[in-house]
């Protein structure tokens, strides 16, 4: 899948956590694409992590890198 | 089989804790304080005469017919505006009483035509069955007087004579049968709320007249039935009934089209289905309906159907009618083969929306079990996933907390994102009578909807919004709670996370969210931002509906979270009168969500990776389930464009119409290598099929559906379906070409399974609902007559949870190229893609999808009224034709997505929910510009789509 979309969507999903403070906000960036992404989805974000996570906003890097 | 009966009580049902006994006709009868003699009697069994007075509505006391007397009183009163007192005695019959009634009716009967045998209400008048009951044998006055009978009287023209109102397509007003009860006039003002009938003139020179004395389809009139229903006469008259008869049996069903759920009569001359008359015992609409509901059913027997399934190789070839073995051989073997080629998680299904419980279980079922892939998702993906997600975060439970009947109880009705009047139509009615009761209301929608001000109705505060800032709003209106000492602390301490909350009233209280800053924001005056919260907070019941306007948005689901947080600050959660409510779309969309549709969840919102619940499933249908959530509808269609993604089964879904993106979703179908589609037409979808499988209407199939109040109701079948298999068949017979073996006899079968496995549904039966008509989930051992109210001890997920709700603007922003911000809806007459109600009569309302512009923007433009307009976004671009109008606030437009050929979703965005991927339809960053018709794309879709739908004659 794109990786722009998917950065996008990474990107939205911690932003939405943000306001409740990185430490909270890391497991919950986590947990969310672990429960609503398909397989595929998290994989292509994967691979997008293992070059480098390019216009992920660094709160998203930090949760889903790893 | 026969007609259902219902009784006609003659005046409302009146809720009193003290009793009354009073003496009717010798019999002694205990009724509450304030029931009318009229209705005593009937519960009695005796029938009073009457002609003006009908359950559904206030007494009126006109007719004269339902006199009677009391020992001690002067005179006759009428039974239907008199209370019973104590120890009264009445009697019905008496020799004056049998002279009066006769003198009255024999006037009635004077200046009415005497064409019974040809008339349409023979076999249902309610005058003929009164002058029977009085036993009228003589008009002594003859029929040549003064008169509204005849066009010419005494050799000249009779100008009191009026011709028959043919104008709507559904009934007819025949002024010369009309007794002038009022019936009409009253259930218009009193179900309706519309106010579109009144009586002109007096004495002699009374009237029905639509609005100022036009035809009913140049007044005001929505054409909701309400009028035809309580008309005792042939005055109005449904057009089916004029062609056909009278009805001789019906079967009580749950209406197809939208969330509100609303049961039918269906009345049935044979397999022949003649009129829709909505059911008094109904629990959503209370014998109340609307044009779609009662009118908009034709479609059923529309010639467009596909009674036979076809196939075909590739799309741009013409379609082969088949057997239905051949056809779902070709579906088995393509999918296996897909599967085999390109992966298990290749393939995938939409469920249906518009389809019963039973069918959509059914369908996640093939897919999980069959397909062996969570590849599952269903219309709520673009419309409430972010309510699913949002409450269930907040409260516990992925669906609204009340009944409709707690809107009787709520002081202050705040509408957000939703046009009830239009959308929810019965629920919008419901709504008016409780403000016109004195409820308070606030609405916050971009648009001046109809309910902002209407008839008798005017919201106290209409806070006219720019898109895409409902969390702000709604933060700030916490601010206001929070910051002026507004809050329920007695509730939250006991109900909700206090820690939560302190920070939570901490985050809302920051000056960022005060009114003053938010302001400037969302084009809303501070003033009118803290008048709503204060009202909201403080004027008693507070109850929130709200639509799509709220989840269709890159912050859909913090919205909802938004708005749960304001129910729980005020403590209006849990008793009737409050509560978050949202207006689902479809018919069964919270069914569809219940039934397991959503790819990460089970049956009853359990995750897919909890190993026990997904044990349950996979004992119970013997067999191994991916633990993994599969892929939503947009997340199908950018796997399809890239190529992991190859074959799809559609049952009753449009996506291509309906979905955002349309340039997206058409090259994601087109990418695919078997597209099975199964829908009553060939929809716009299925243009890109190689696989058509006829479908059946909600009248040739059993079943159940679920309403936005959680509602279970049963769907009954009337007639054969025409393509020969109900729907859940269709679905069965393909399981079973897939090797699943699978033997449901019917419908209730398969809730014995739902039952089984979802723990809300764990008492729900066939024969339960048979017997009580309806429930709503959970209904359970703990619950076993259902839930009317949720959340009344304690959460469902144990402490109320506060969310911060930080607004994050969309990444879809106006700029010098796309200065207008667009968003989409809908309107009463049509529904969804309009692929049913496209093909009814209901097209007079709504022909085609119009831009609502404001005058400013539209004189900024050199646009004027009716002329054809380009609307250009990032994603593309469509024309259309203008409606100015000042409902829209400058700088935004709006339109519908009902004709396929508008295309108006080449223009929305892929933009979407944070948490859910619902499409944010409601924001798109536009340029309006005149235009001098349709553009290419729209004539080229209009080939296209021609070219597809061919059929080849079928081969010998």
């Amino acid at each position: 899948m794109s990786s722009s979309k998917l950065v996008t969507m990474a990107n939205q999903i911690a932003l939405a956590f943000q306001a409740q403070g990185e430490e909270r906000a890391l497991p919950q960036i986590r947990a969310h694409v672990e429960k609503f992404w398909d397989p595929r989805m998290r994989e292509g974000l994967r691979v997008h992590l293992s070059q480098g996570g390019d216009g992920l906003d660094p709160l998203a890097l930090r949760a889903l890198a790893d | 089989m026969s007609l259902v009966p219902e009784t006609d009580f003659g005046t409302k049902a009146v809720h009193s804790d003290k009793t009354v006994t009073v003496t009717i006709d010798g019999q002694r009868i205990a009724v509450p304080e304030g029931t009318s003699i009229m209705r005593a009697a009937m519960e009695l069994g005796t029938k009073i005469p009457k002609l003006c007075a009908t359950d559904t509505l206030d007494a009126f006391g006109s007719c004269r017919l339902c006199l009677v007397e009391i020992e001690g009183r002067a005179g006759t009163p009428a039974s239907c505006t008199t209370p019973c007192a104590p120890n009264m005695v009445v009697h019905t019959q008496t020799p004056r009483l049998k002279q009066l009634r006769n003198g009255v009716m024999e006037l009635y009967i004077s200046d009415h035509p005497l064409d019974c045998l040809t008339c349409a209400a023979n076999g249902d008048c309610e005058l003929q069955e009164m002058a029977g009951a009085v036993g009228l044998r003589e008009v002594r006055y003859g029929q040549d007087g003064a008169n509204h009978v005849s066009a010419r009287t005494g050799g000249c023209d009779n100008h009191h004579y009026k011709a028959k109102d043919t104008s709507n397509p559904y009934f007819t007003y025949d002024p010369a049968k009309c007794i002038v009860c009022n019936r009409c006039v009253r259930a218009c003002q009193e179900v309706q709320g519309t106010f579109a009938l009144t009586i002109s003139g007096r004495g002699f020179e009374s009237r029905v007249s639509p609005g100022m004395d036009e035809p009913f389809m140049e007044s005001e009139c929505v054409s909701c039935g309400a009028c035809v229903q309580a008309c005792p006469t042939a005055t109005l008259t449904e057009k089916k009934v004029i062609e056909i008869g009278q009805p001789e049996h019906s079967v009580v069903t749950t209406c197809a089209y939208c969330g509100v759920g609303c049961t039918f009569k269906a009345e049935m001359r044979g397999q022949e289905l003649v009129r829709m008359v909505p059911w008094k015992d109904g629990k959503a609409n209370r014998g109340h309906s609307c044009v779609k509901g009662r009118f908009a059913w034709g479609y059923s027997t529309h010639r467009d159907r596909i009674l036979k399934p076809m196939i075909r190789e590739k799309i741009t070839d013409p379609w082969r009618e088949v057997s239905w073995d051949e056809a779902l051989l070709r579906v088995a073997n393509e999918f296996r083969r897909i599967q085999g080629q390109y992966g298990k998680k290749a393939v995938g299904g939409i469920t249906s929306s518009r389809c019963t419980n039973e069918e959509v279980w059914l369908v996640q079922k093939l897919i999980r079990a069959g397909f062996g892939t969570n590849n599952v998702d269903t219309c709520a993906r673009v419309c409430h996933s972010p309510t699913g997600y949002g409450l269930a975060t907040a409260y516990g439970t992925s669906a609204g907390t009340q009944d409709f009947d707690s809107i009787d109880q709520a002081d202050v009705i705040v509408i957000i994102g939703a046009n009830p009047t239009d959308g929810h139509p019965v629920v919008g009615s419901k709504l008016k009578r409780r403000i016109r009761e004195g409820a308070r209301l606030i609405v916050i929608d971009p648009r001046r909807i109809d309910i902002v001000e209407t008839p008798h109705v005017k919201a106290d505060y209409h806070l006219a919004l720019q898109p895409g800032t409902n969390v702000a709003i709604l933060t700030s209106m916490a601010h206001v709670i929070v910051t002026e000492g507004l809050a329920n602390e007695a509730f939250i301490a006991e109900r909700c996370d206090i820690e939560e909350y302190r920070e939570w009233a901490a985050f809302v209280s920051d000056m960022r969210y005060s009114p003053e800053t938010i302001s400037p924001l969302t084009g809303v005056p501070a003033r009118l931002i803290r008048d709503a919260a204060r009202l909201y907070a403080t004027g008693g019941n507070a109850a929130i509906y709200y639509g799509l306007g709220v989840t269709e948005h890159s912050q859909g689901s913090t919205t909802v979270m938004a708005i749960a947080n304001l129910a729980m600050a005020t403590g209006n959660i849990g008793r009737p009168g409050v509560g978050v409510n949202p207006l689902r779309g479809q018919n069964n969309v919270q069914g569809s969500c219940d039934m397991g549709s959503f790819p990460h969840e089970l049956p009853g919102y359990r995750h897919i990776s909890n190993d026990a619940v997904r044990k349950s499933f996979e004992d119970a249908w013997a067999t191994t389930l991916d633990s993994e959530p599969g892929l939503r509808i947009p997340n199908m269609l950018d796997a399809a464009v890239e190529g992991s993604f190859k074959a799809i089964y559609i049952q009753g879904e449009d996506i291509l119409q309906s979905d955002p993106d349309q340039t997206h979703v058409a090259a994601g179908l087109a990418a695919m290598e078997c597209v099975v589609v199964q829908d009553l037409f060939l929809n716009e979808t299925a243009n890109y099929a190689h696989v058509f499988l006829p479908g059946s209407t909600f009248l040739e199939k059993d079943g159940t559906f679920t309403n936005a109040e959680r509602r279970i109701q049963r769907v009954r079948k009337v007639m054969e379906p025409k393509n020969g298999k109900a729907d859940w068949e269709v679905t069965q017979a393909l399981a079973r070409t897939f090797g699943l073996d699978w033997n449901y006899a019917h419908p209730s079968e398969i809730m014995e399974e739902v039952a089984a496995l979802t723990p809300s549904f764990a008492g729900v039966t066939y024969e339960k609902l048979d017997a009580v008509g309806s429930v709503q989930w959970p209904c359970n051992e703990e619950h076993p007559e259902g839930s009317p109210i949720m959340h009344v001890d304690r959460f469902v997920r144990g402490k109320g949870h506060f969310v911060l709700t930080e607004y994050i603007p969309t990444e879809e922003r106006t700029g010098p190229r796309f200065p207008l911000l667009l968003t989409t809806g809908r309107i009463l007459s049509q529904y969804n893609v309009g692929a049913q109600t496209r093909r009814t009569e209901n097209v007079l309302w709504h022909q085609e999808d119009m831009l609502e512009i404001h005058p400013h923007d539209a004189e900024q433009r050199g646009v004027k009224d009716g002329d054809w307009v380009k609307i250009q976004s990032r994603a593309g671009e469509i024309a259309l034709r203008a409606e100015i109008t000042d409902r829209v606030a400058p700088g935004v437009v709006y339109t519908t997505f009902h004709h396929p050929l508008t295309r108006a979703n080449v223009v929305t965005t892929d933009f979407s929910d944070w948490a859910t991927n619902c499409p944010e339809y409601k924001v798109t960053a536009v340029q309006v510009s005149p235009s001098n018709g349709p553009l290419q794309n729209q004539l080229e879709y209009e080939a296209f789509s021609r070219e597809s739908r061919r059929i080849a004659p079928a081969a010998e």
